[in-house]
């Protein structure tokens, strides 16, 4: 089956990229190793998204994190018969791809986005055209907008609410990781 | 109220072709007085020959067996008979016939659309294009029964030359690009494949049903006639596709996988028809095999060479707006003279002019844009979106009128009913087979529904009736048949499917394009999940399609950017200044237009919006959502704003979207190039990557005491070096500074110097530097070029123990001192609006409290442990550098002051470091070991760029201090 070729296919890449990455040869990556991605340097939520690769507490990670991770954002396909490793709810479910998102603004892990979370990621994301009122008033509105229960706050529910319209499973979806 | 209208409507469009009509008839014939007396007025007597020739064409438009000669002669006679006196009043009808009849004609069209959109709830049920060929038809009735003969029709040289141009043109400048190179695999494959398969089938089935005696004796045709019919009336038209689509709203994808197919078709459809017809002519019995291939050579050739003369002339086209600015008057001009001539100039070599049109919109919009001024751009958008709107209207009505005229076409119910079965059936089956191949390949597998739509979208027009008309009856003996079979169809896919074909979709529950504006939420979130995606595949090194586009990227910046962009744009970061403005106008005609649709909408009915005319939905939408959101299409945004939407709402919401957009279109601009401007990325590069270091450094910090720290450093040296090559000169100009840094030598003469110093000193790169730091400053302070140089990294060695405030220490320590220093840096190599974005680096850079001396001799351990993993990684930011460095050197030129290379490029840099000097020298006073708290604050200031410089420069710096210990000492 073309699946299962392209997913070995994939591995064997994705297992090269780890090592070529791994420059400690340790078999796990640390954070410098994906710091060392020139890419990630001019990526406004790099070093977040780099965060995302670390369970909570660690400082390495190994082939198996990697690819869960990175599982992530397989595409949601009809045949999952591929799975390389997806045990439970598959990691590229919707649910999940939000999470990872929400994860990023989501800092200090209590499920959720303050306005001060929000505002990081957003002066991450906008240049320094955009004053501090600005981008508060726009965090205010978004949080505003999401937000039903009245905490000020947006909670993974609220954030999956606000959406519900969005094509997740395309959006945060990478072609080459059949 | 619709019947009202409607009938309102025809009654107007028919008296205005019942006037036209008895203009004509008035004017019939009396063929010997066409000779031109003595009397007529020379301008009269002048034209009346030349009117025939120049009428051909031009009068294509209305074209009438009889008519060239009748009004000629009404207007000799006129003249004739008011004798040789002065004549008060003439009747010049010859003189302005063309032109009189083609604004007739467009003024009835135009009147047409405006009373048809009278009624909303008709105008939502019915396609517009459904209502066009109505009308024609009625028209057409009245003319012929008015007449007896049908004298207006649908000229096919009228219809390649000027009509299916000003669409085409329209359609592939304003072409979602990325949207449809994101799509073009799926695209060929229906375009060519798709429409291979149509054309034999169809032929063949067709050819089968004949000798199975289904279809009448009478139509003569063979087995060549059946395919060649096959052939054009296969093909998905675009005119028709975008008559339709854009009142249905189906989704962006769904929407340019059809349209684009119906484009890139083109240059099949050209060849099979081609082909055949000279197979036909030459008969069947005389085709050889090596005609089959030379059939195949034709398509490659047709296609290819179609693509090329577009994009030659997207480069040409690009490159003269680079020097309109004194004549912005014609801006617009040469982009539609341009654009056209892409058009003739593959219809002169026989290629696919379609083709070559959209590829020419395609390839030279970016640059264009960039290039002309905001007014032209808008008249740009209006002209064309006007032109393509009349021409599509103009094509739909022709269509009605030429299926009157009994005497061109002859019927057969066999024919009629297996073509139409058989197009609808093999477009259903070759949508399905490839769809199922496709979807191997797809991140986003095309599903039954879409399978559905894009089946039952494969809509006819006006290309397949201009095509059959085309056809030469000597030939080609069932022409009659053919004509009749294709109005037919054509009308069918047209009007019936595009009746049904909302209903469809709506009852499939087809995902829609989005009306709605799109939520704050949303619109971060997205961009959030762009940054992650991004992330990701770079994290994954995958380098399939974004790989390329990439390098294309790449090669775009360098080169085609660069020839084809004003230097202005090029170069000038004012081009932020630029687009903040053109952000508020499009936010202010958003508004305004959005008030406009608003408030017809409330005083007609609520659903007009759907109805709001493709030109000017398209352009401003179009517009902003190219800016802000890559992917919208344009055609139907503006489409559903529900009318109880208040203005304000909308003001505050584009207000505060506009606010959005700034970053976002920066940044986008980056990722998604359709329309990016090069200072922007940068900037944003640099500013992004600014913010990076500094978290890393502080995180740095705050993990100090770790195990990793050693690794990490040297990882970080590794990561910002390539960081900063891959980002570009900016990061390297803020970073600049810092004495040591390799990249500060012009990026070439960096790479070679620093890739061999490499390996030796990146061990003691840390060390060295303290140490080295410490005695330099007293010594090279006397020395007046060199030790400008000098002088800046001295006051960074003083400190050994701070590393990062060191260098900046000096600027700092004179407080009075320091602004100068920054000021000239800054005004050297820091824009203005780097220098607020620096400020602020620094600022929040100093709310870190650190202390500096942890981190030297953990950064010396690190520079020590960075050496040998570090190679590799050097060679490749090297590598990276080389390549970017053709654009950065000029730019980097100017922060080069620090130490860094002074050896190899004072020449180079000695001019800056004289400036440097005077600075330098006044700061100098100070002790060379400044006092650690003066140091570490100013330290922190600039650390984390000046930190992680030090990080980067490191194994330069190894080298460096070397070579300068014995030319100082």
């Amino acid at each position: 089956c073309v699946c299962v070729t392209v997913s070995h296919s994939q591995i064997t890449r994705l297992y090269s990229r780890f090592h070529s990455l791994d420059k400690g040869e340790n078999g796990a990556l640390s954070r410098e190793d994906f710091q060392r991605i020139p890419e990630l340097a001019i990526n406004p939520l790099g070093d977040r998204i780099i965060n995302a690769f670390f369970p909570e507490g660690e400082d390495q990670v190994n082939f198996r994190g990697f690819m869960r991770t990175l599982a992530h954002f397989r595409p949601v396909e009809d045949n999952e018969k591929n799975k390389v490793l997806t045990p439970g709810e598959p990691l590229n479910s919707r649910t999940n791809k939000l999470l990872f998102a929400f994860r990023l603004y989501d800092l200090d892990r209590d499920d959720k986005i303050s306005r001060d979370e929000l505002l990081q990621v957003l002066r991450m994301m906008v240049g320094v055209n955009i004053s501090d009122e600005q981008l508060g008033s726009i965090a205010d509105r978004t949080i505003q907008e999401a937000d039903t229960n009245g905490d000020m706050c947006i909670s993974f529910n609220e954030f999956t609410k606000v959406l519900e319209k969005v094509d997740v499973e395309q959006k945060m979806s990478i072609r080459f990781l059949h | 109220m619709r019947c009202l209208s409607f009938l309102l409507f025809i009654k107007v469009a028919s008296d205005a072709a019942t006037d036209l009509y008895v203009i004509g008839a008035s004017l019939s014939p009396e063929p010997g007085v066409s000779a031109a007396p003595a009397v007529t007025s020379p301008v009269a007597s002048r034209y009346t020959p030349a009117r025939e020739e120049y009428g051909h064409p031009g009068i294509a438009l209305a074209r009438s067996a009889e008519e060239p000669s009748a009004p000629s002669t009404e207007d000799g006679e006129s003249s004739h008979h008011h004798g040789g006196g002065y004549k008060i009043v003439q009747w010049e009808w010859s003189y302005v016939q063309t032109p009189y009849i083609i604004a007739s004609w467009l003024l009835v069209a135009s009147v047409a659309k405006i009373l048809f959109h009278f009624s909303q709830r008709f105008t939502t049920a019915v396609p517009e294009s459904c209502m066009l060929i109505l009308l024609g038809l009625v028209l057409g009735g009245v003319v012929l029964i008015a007449s007896k003969k049908q004298p207006y029709q649908l000229d096919p040289g009228l219809f390649f030359l000027f009509l299916l141009p000003t669409i085409v043109g329209d359609a592939g400048y304003f072409m979602p690009a990325r949207l449809f190179f994101d799509n073009l695999g799926a695209i060929l494959m229906y375009a060519v494949v798709g429409t291979l398969w149509n054309a034999f089938c169809t032929g063949f089935c067709l050819y089968g049903v004949k000798m199975a005696g289904a279809i009448d004796e009478k139509v003569d045709a063979g087995l060549m006639e059946f395919l060649l019919f096959g052939a054009l009336i296969s093909a998905v038209d675009p005119v028709a596709v975008i008559a339709v689509f854009e009142e249905v709203h189906v989704n962006e994808t769904l929407f340019i996988i059809v349209f684009g197919e119906s484009l890139v078709n083109d240059a099949v459809t050209v060849v099979l028809y081609k082909v055949y017809i000279s197979f036909v002519e030459v008969g069947p019995g005389n085709v050889y095999t090596a005609d089959y291939f030379k059939g195949i050579v034709s398509f490659l050739i047709v296609s290819i060479g179609g693509t090329l003369v577009g994009l030659i002339f997207a480069v040409i086209l690009a490159f003269v707006t680079r020097f309109t600015k004194k004549v912005r008057i014609i801006e617009p001009l040469f982009i539609f003279l341009l654009v056209y001539l892409a058009y003739l100039t593959a219809e002169l070599f026989s290629l696919s002019a379609i083709l070559s049109m959209t590829f020419c919109g395609i390839g030279c919009k970016k640059y264009v844009e960039a290039n002309i001024s905001q007014k032209s751009r808008t008249t740009v958008k209006y002209t064309m979106k006007t032109l393509a709107s009349i021409a599509e209207t103009i094509i739909f009505i022709f269509l009605g009128i030429s299926a009157v005229d009994k005497s061109k076409w002859a019927w057969d119910t066999g024919l009629v009913v297996s073509t139409l079965i058989f197009i609808l059936v093999f477009r259903a089956i070759g949508v399905v087979g490839q769809t199922w191949f496709l979807n191997w390949f797809r991140l986003v597998p095309l599903d039954k529904i879409d399978q559905v739509v894009m089946s039952y979208g494969g809509l006819r027009g006006a290309v397949a009736f201009a095509l059959v008309v085309l056809l030469d009856k000597k030939h080609v003996k069932a022409k009659d048949y053919f004509v009749a079979t294709t109005i037919v169809v054509v009308f069918f896919t047209v009007m019936f499917q595009g009746l049904t074909i909302k209903p469809l979709v709506k009852w499939l529950k087809v995902p829609r394009s989005t009306n709605r504006k799109p939520t704050i939420n949303e619109e971060i979130h997205e961009r959030a999940f762009d940054h992650i995606l991004t992330a990701v595949e770079d994290i994954a090194g995958l380098n399939g399609y974004h790989h390329w586009r990439d390098k294309w990227e790449q090669f775009d910046k360098n080169y085609l950017s660069k020839l084809l962009l004003r230097k202005s744009v090029y170069h000038k970061s004012e081009l932020w200044e630029a687009y903040q403005k053109i952000n508020i106008r499009d936010a202010i005609s958003v508004i305004d237009q959005g008030g406009n649709v608003l408030t017809s909408a409330r005083l007609s009915l609520p659903s007009m919006a759907s109805r709001t005319s493709f030109p000017e939905v398209t352009n401003v939408t179009n517009y902003l959502r190219e800016n802000g959101s890559g992917v919208c299409l344009d055609l139907q945004v503006i489409d559903t704003v529900p009318g109880a939407k208040i203005e304000e709402e909308l003001e505050t919401h584009h207000v505060l979207a506009g606010n959005l957009y700034k970053p976002r279109r920066r940044y986008q601009s980056h990722y998604s190039r359709h329309f990016m401007t090069v200072d922007e990325k940068e900037r944003q590069d640099r500013e992004v990557f600014q913010r990076n270091m500094r978290n890393r450094l502080e995180s740095f910090k705050s993990t100090r005491y770790k195990r990793h720290k050693k690794d990490r450093s040297q990882k970080k040296r590794k990561g910002s070096d390539a960081k900063e090559q891959d980002a570009n000169e900016k990061p390297r100009r803020n970073v600049s500074w810092q004495d040591k840094d390799p990249v500060v030598v012009p990026m070439a003469h960096g790479e070679d110097i620093h890739d061999p110093s490499e390996p030796d000193k990146d061990d003691d790169v840390g060390i060295t530097f303290v140490a080295r730091k410490a005695p330099e400053t007293p010594k090279e302070r006397p020395k007046s070029v060199p030790a400008a140089l000098d002088v800046c990294q001295s006051p960074v060695a003083a400190p050994p123990s701070l590393t990062c405030g060191e260098k900046t220490l000096p600027w700092k320590n004179g407080v009075g001192s320091l602004p100068p220093c920054v000021s000239v840096e800054a005004t050297k190599i820091i824009p203005i609006d780097l220098q607020q974005a620096w400020n602020q680096s620094i600022s929040s850079l100093e709310s870190l409290a650190s202390p500096p001396e942890p981190l030297h001799p953990r950064i010396s351990a690190l520079s020590r442990l960075g050496g040998p993993l570090r190679t590799p990684a050097k060679g490749k930011s090297g590598a990276g550098a080389g390549s970017g460095s053709n654009t950065g050197s000029p730019s980097s030129g100017p922060f080069k002051f620090p130490a860094g290379k002074e050896e190899e490029e004072e020449g180079t840099l000695s001019q800056q470091q004289q400036e440097m000097q005077p600075l330098m020298s006044s700061l100098r006073p100070p002790p060379p070991p400044p006092p650690p708290p003066a140091a570490q604050s100013a330290g922190k200031r600039r650390n984390p760029c000046v930190y992680l410089r030090s990080l980067v420069t490191v194994p330069s710096s190894g080298g460096e201090p070397q070579s300068r210990k014995p030319t100082q000492l």
